[in-house]
């Protein structure tokens, strides 16, 4: 080996350190973003399996696909919406 | 597929060049075009050999001079075009700060007023005139997502991570059954229409094969990244609605089950994805390149506008008041 000296210490801010993702994210005015694989019991007891890596799901409560997310909110009146 | 049919003095020249060898000396020049319409077929066909190619085309025409030199200057064009338009709709921005982006993004997409092919489809179209928008909406469909995924290795770390959770979900989640190119393919098939890639390009209007151009263009220049992202935030933002109105339509006139799942499909998925192509992808980036942002908005600028001028187009042949 070489006499070379250490390496530098790394300069945090070169490096930024990028956080964790959320698993449950609370959209304004829109859904709730859900992550990974997961059952949700609904209001009347019927259970739903998420099918893809990221879920929406209804927060405005006028979706036709509940418990899903179908973009409804958008036509609700802002104060109307989550 | 086969190279389309020209539509011009510039496109038949180019794609008789094509039909040869590579490396024989070829003088086009972009400004022998006829019209937009030859253009348009030009500049589909250049941008095509970046995707899947021709049969009748040699792969290495790809990266030929010569076909580059051409499409810079159709590219310039077609960019100067559409700035031109986009200076007439440039957002109204709460502020300039990244924590205002999100919302601001999202209300320039809702505020757009354009024609309504969903509501169209919904309620009054006849099958002759869905399968017909179908045929259109192969040229794009059957290459979802692709102009995108040209943006991925531009990217730094969090939006490149975020474009590959979206993306990844619009390639099937790693099934190819559920690839979203081959759940239209099943529908178009279902729906007793052809199904193979670029099957419809003789018959595409001049603003879907405009629309395609677009993409491609913002997808692969790597100073536009910005742009095909804001291109893809609105596409996602104003698809779940509209889906849910196709599906509809769909079934109001008794179309096969597969063609309306592609649809339907799209409602949830969409709700999903507007989310994080705003959020997790457009958000992040200004907030490390905030001189990206105006490109945000010329980008969601251009898919409102040629899906505009698309459905405009087509509502405008069948004689209905858009």
């Amino acid at each position: 080996m070489s006499a070379q000296s250490a390496d530098p210490t790394p300069d945090p801010a070169a490096r930024p350190v990028v956080e964790e993702r959320p698993t449950i994210v609370m959209c304004p005015e829109g859904p709730m973003l859900l992550r990974g694989d997961a059952v949700i019991e609904d209001a009347e007891g019927n259970r739903h399996r998420t099918t893809r890596p990221v879920s929406a799901v209804c927060r405005c409560n006028k979706s036709a696909t509940k418990p899903w997310c179908d973009g409804t909110h958008k036509l609700l009146p802002k104060k109307l919406r989550p | 597929m086969l190279l389309p049919k020209a539509r011009g003095t510039l496109s038949e020249q180019l794609f008789t060049a094509l039909r040869e060898e590579p490396g024989t000396a070829v003088v086009l020049d972009a400004g022998v075009a006829d019209d937009a319409e030859d253009r348009a077929i030009a500049l589909w066909a250049s941008y095509e050999l970046h995707y899947r190619g021709f049969e009748d085309v040699d792969d290495r025409w790809e990266w030929s001079p010569d076909v580059l030199r051409v499409r810079a200057g159709l590219e310039e064009v077609l960019e100067s075009e559409l700035r031109e338009r986009y200076d007439a709709h440039r957002p109204e921005r709460t502020s300039d700060r990244v924590e205002d982006l999100a919302k601001d993004l999202f209300d320039y997409i809702a505020a757009h007023d354009g024609p309504s092919m969903a509501r169209y489809v919904q309620t009054d179209a006849t099958e002759a005139q869905t399968m017909e928008l179908l045929r259109q909406k192969s040229v794009y469909h059957l290459k979802e997502a692709d102009p995108s995924a040209w943006v991925v290795p531009r990217l730094p770390t969090g939006p490149k991570a975020a474009l590959m959770e979206l993306q990844f979900d619009e390639y099937g989640d790693g099934n190819p059954a559920r690839l979203h190119q081959h759940l239209f393919e099943r529908g178009l098939e279902a729906a007793g229409l052809r199904s193979e890639y670029g099957a419809y390009v003789d018959e595409a209007t001049v603003p879907v094969l405009e629309s395609n151009n677009v993409q491609s263009f913002l997808g692969l220049h790597r100073r536009l990244r910005a742009a095909s992202l804001g291109h893809l935030a609105a596409f996602e933002a104003t698809s779940s609605i509209p889906s849910r109105r196709m599906a509809q339509g769909l079934e109001r006139l008794g179309f096969p089950d597969e063609i309306v799942e592609y649809y339907r499909e799209h409602v949830e998925a969409d709700a999903v994805h507007e989310q994080l192509a705003v959020r997790d992808i457009c958000v992040p980036l200004v907030a490390m390149e905030p001189n990206l942002a105006d490109d945000v908005f010329l980008g969601a600028f251009a898919c409102l506008d040629t899906e505009d001028r698309q459905a405009r187009d087509l509502l405008e042949r069948w004689g209905v008041d858009a």
